[in-house]
């Protein structure tokens, strides 16, 4: 302990790329996550995300939770675990996966690396040590350790990323489908890239030892100089990721092991993440409570919404019809999108309602006043943003 | 095709009351034993060339339903007679109960014992039902499950307000608040709260479910007197396993299970064997447990084919056994101070605090200086069990706990041992010259030699939390389990432990509904 700091145990931790983010932070926009000092934004949420779908941005994922899971019965573990189908996921592959509480309501989603065949990685945006040890027990072998602290991670999105990690000598990274993982030697350590973000456009993370992540920064922001590359925080990555329609903790859905009220947590069915839900599996936890979801149908589903103005309808209850009599919903996230050129939201609007009319009440203040208005809402099918870029390989050149 | 309709996992006697049920009914039932002999831990016991004893060495509550259903005394079952309950003090001045009276408490003591259990009988006839039956499902309100809550409030009612009132403060009164209110006499205290504590982690000071436990014996036929059945506890097991076998049932012992198989696919899991530890697969259409409730689910089923949540709850689940046998092979009779023949249920406890210290110890892994426990010598009401004109004495010694501080070693087994035949000295001065052999089983014995999860009697600990509709937890409550073709059926569930036939009777009932 620090004995000149009372406070030394309760300060936030430092990403391993502080230093640098530091000089950067110019506003002195900090924030936290999960007990890290962590950028709300550096400069400017707009033109960071304008970064971000224009040229690339780094996103420190440092605070995000990194747990090594490994053993003999790793794979079968994380596979009675998570709803997907562990043993379909390939070597040096990840797969995006969310996992449920005995009921089939969701306790978060992440995504899971299989670096061996007897060695995963699972990030998630919660700490989750308390559900792996619970899932880990009573299996012979097999052991979860958490490695948040001993892995420096930083996203890499937008169009020029792969450009920029070719141009840092990263041979073959543009050969990398979407979901793959590969190694690269770095300093006497590896660089593992994987080609997977949360922007919904082309993007890598990067996952190297904290003693060489200045000198990672430092070479990505080298080769990156003609590219425009630029540190990006939290409330442009909730821009970008609202664009690619990615659901976020605590605003799509509410961790099931922190929700108090009853189904005041969402299941797979209600997110639109039912292709999530491998039945194939004979068993996963969860699998009886989400089977009987799945005939009876989800109360919510989560839907993709267009609405007409350009007012954000941050925070609107979804109607029935334009006189607001009958309420049936109510949206998520909201924002206007400057990529898009449109009015978007996610909303969560109860299933038996969601072919009919959808109207959406919009508070908005102009000038100290208040006024509102009713507007048309329009499904949207597909999300927002998704360039073919995103999924080509290899990624075109900028 | 499936070979057997049903196979069940333990020749212990809910085991064997399902199965006698099932087959009864005209299913091909197999029962497998891992034991060379039936009764699991009503089996006999040799511990002496000639002198036997079961672990459980007395009945108190077996339902005579289940008895005139199989048929057990055209199956050999003799008829037993209730023996008295006896507090032995070291002075003689010793309190019996027997058929419902007191002797030796003062005047008011007396009186006081006459309010004391016509309330309590009282409320045992109301919770009746509920060990009879199937709990109800929480969130379920089919007809049958409405009925069972509407049976106890009708019940509840009929008794008047008063009494109602008593029963609902009463119900998980610590036993010690109970005593003091109606008795002076420390030796009646202990005898009539024994039945509260016996078998379970609890102490006189301890609220939760001793009162519940009290009245759940108390709901039996003999109203808590127990019983030793001609042949001994074993009797009981020839008449369950002679009444399985003639309605067709199978009993294979030496059979030990390994695993039990489960199938799965597309349409989710299903039981459908088992594997036996020689390797030897065995096909049913559903598989029953007998075994223990942790045993059942971590070890034979595998975590990976349940909920994590579910697991976890069975994994939390209290099964640390705080009861170790003592077995005395004597070659003489025992002679009590005072007492003219020991052929009684006899408890030495010579006071609440006595007991409560005893758990004391208990609690942080320690063994008590001075144990408490329940004393029966078998071969009085039924000399076959030692040789001519010889005897044995079996002691349910209470608050050894199962996890030793420093673990179980001969020693500490030596000392524990001997402090407890030192106890017994001090009532029967004579005895350590009578004996002829001792064997002392602690409860990580009895988790070993009989193969339940913490050498616990009642497979999991009696308590309000692990009762009902929760035992052992819910989704496992009603017999079924989270598998289907898999269930449960002994003293992990509803009603709970004791040698009453009544979770397999039970059990076998909802499999066939």
């Amino acid at each position: 302990m620090n004995e000149t700091d009372p406070y030394a145990g309760e300060r936030l931790k430092k990403s391993p790329f502080y230093l640098r983010q530091e000089v950067l932070n110019i506003r002195n926009a900090w924030a936290a996550w999960n007990g890290y000092k962590f950028a709300e934004y550096y400069y400017d949420t707009e033109y960071e995300y304008f970064c971000v779908r224009n040229t690339c941005g780094t996103y420190d994922i440092c605070p995000m939770q990194k747990y090594e899971i490994q053993g003999r019965d790793a794979e079968v573990m994380l596979n009675r675990m998570v709803t997907r189908d562990v043993t379909k996921i390939g070597l040096n592959r990840v797969a995006y996966c969310v996992w449920c509480t005995d009921d089939g309501r969701m306790i978060d989603d992440g995504t899971i690396f299989k670096l061996a065949s007897d060695k995963f990685m699972l990030t998630c945006g919660s700490p989750c040590t308390a559900w792996l040890e619970k899932s880990a027990f009573g299996f012979a072998d097999v052991t979860v350790t958490d490695v948040t602290d001993e892995i420096a991670a930083l996203s890499l999105q937008g169009p020029t990323s792969c450009a920029v990690l070719k141009k840092m000598g990263l041979d073959g990274i543009d050969t990398a489908k979407p979901f793959d993982i590969m190694h690269f030697p770095f300093h006497g350590d590896t660089l593992m890239v994987s080609r997977t973000g949360f922007s919904g456009d082309l993007g890598y993370e990067l996952w190297i030892s904290p003693t060489v992540a200045l000198d990672l920064w430092d070479q990505l922001y080298d080769a990156g100089e003609n590219f425009g590359i630029q540190p990006y925080g939290e409330a442009a990555t909730n821009m970008t990721r609202l664009e690619a329609a990615f659901i976020m903790p605590f605003m799509e859905f509410n961790e099931a092991l922190r929700t108090v009220n009853f189904e005041h947590d969402q299941t797979p069915f209600e997110l639109n993440l039912g292709w999530l839900v491998d039945f194939d599996k004979p068993h996963f936890s969860g699998r009886r409570a989400l089977l009987e979801e799945q005939k009876r149908g989800p109360k919510y589903t989560l839907t993709k919404l267009d609405i007409e103005g350009n007012k954000p309808a941050e925070g609107s209850y979804i109607y029935k019809d334009k006189r607001c009599t009958r309420e049936i919903g109510y949206v998520t996230s909201a924002m206007w999108s400057p990529s898009v050129k449109a009015n978007i939201a996610l909303a969560m609007i109860k299933t038996e309602h969601l072919e009919g009319e959808l109207w959406a009440e919009i508070y908005y203040e102009k000038e100290l006043r208040q006024y509102n208005r009713v507007v048309r809402c329009t499904r949207k099918q597909k999300p927002f943003w998704a360039p073919a870029r995103a999924r080509a390989t290899p990624p075109p050149d900028f | 095709m499936a070979s057997y309709d049903s196979i069940i996992i333990g020749a212990g006697h809910n085991g064997l009351v399902c199965a006698a049920y099932l087959a009864r009914s005209g299913q091909r039932v197999l029962v497998l034993e891992a034991a060379d002999e039936p009764g699991g831990l009503g089996a006999d016991r040799e511990f002496h060339p000639g002198f036997h004893t079961p672990i459980a060495h007395s009945v108190s509550h077996f339902s005579q339903k289940i008895a005139n259903d199989l048929k057990l005394t055209a199956h050999g079952l003799g008829a037993a007679k209730p023996v008295p309950t006896v507090g032995l003090n070291t002075t003689g001045a010793h309190i019996i109960l027997q058929e419902g009276s007191l002797s030796g408490a003062g005047t008011d003591d007396t009186r006081a014992y006459r309010e004391y259990s016509r309330l309590m009988l009282r409320f045992a006839d109301v919770l009746k039902p509920f060990w009879q039956k199937t709990m109800p499902r929480i969130g379920m309100n089919n007809f049958s499950d409405l009925a069972t809550f509407a049976h106890i409030g009708i019940n509840l009612r009929r008794i008047g307000k008063k009494d109602m009132q008593e029963f609902l403060r009463v119900a998980s009164l610590p036993v010690r608040d109970l005593m003091d209110e109606y008795f002076d006499n420390d030796i009646l205290k202990t005898t009539l709260g024994w039945d509260g504590l016996i078998g379970a982690k609890l102490a006189p000071r301890s609220p939760n479910s001793a009162v519940l436990a009290m009245l759940y014996r108390l709901a039996g036929e003999s109203r808590g007197a127990h019983t030793i059945p001609v042949g001994g506890v074993n009797g009981l097991i020839d008449a369950l396993s002679k009444s399985a076998m003639a309605s067709g049932a199978e009993i294979r012992c030496s059979a030990e299970v390994g695993h039990i198989l489960i199938d799965g696919n597309a349409d989710g899991l299903t039981a459908k064997g088992v594997r036996l530890a020689n390797g030897d697969t065995v096909t049913a259409d559903r598989v029953i447990s007998a075994a223990d409730p942790q045993r059942t689910f971590l070890d034979l089923v595998g975590v990976e084919y349940l909920d994590i949540g579910f697991t976890n709850r069975i994994r939390r689940l209290r099964c640390d056994g705080y009861v170790a046998k003592l077995h005395l092979a004597l070659d003489s009779a025992p002679e009590f101070e005072g007492l003219q023949q020991a052929n009684g249920r006899m408890i030495i406890a010579p006071d609440l605090d006595a007991i409560e210290f005893a758990f004391d110890h208990s609690k942080y892994g320690e063994c008590p200086d001075s144990p408490v426990m329940e004393i029966v010598v078998p071969s009085i009401n039924e000399p076959s069990v030692a040789p001519d004109g010889k005897h044995v004495l079996s002691a349910h010694v209470m608050y050894v706990p199962y996890q030793l501080k420093g673990g179980w070693n001969p020693t500490a087994r030596d000392r524990v041992c001997e402090r407890t035949i030192d106890t017994i000295a001090r009532y029967a001065p004579g005895i350590r010259e009578q004996i002829v052999h001792q064997e002392f089983l602690t409860p990580a014995d009895l988790e070993r030699q009989y193969r339940v999860t913490g050498g616990h009697w009642h497979h999991t600990e009696f308590a309000m939390d692990q009762m009902l509709m929760m035992r052992p937890t819910y989704e496992a409550a009603q017999y079924r389990t989270p598998i289907p073709g898999l269930f449960l059926c002994a003293a992990g569930c509803h009603p709970g432990g004791d040698i009453t036939g009544q979770a397999g009777h039970n059990a076998a009932h909802e499999i066939l509904r």
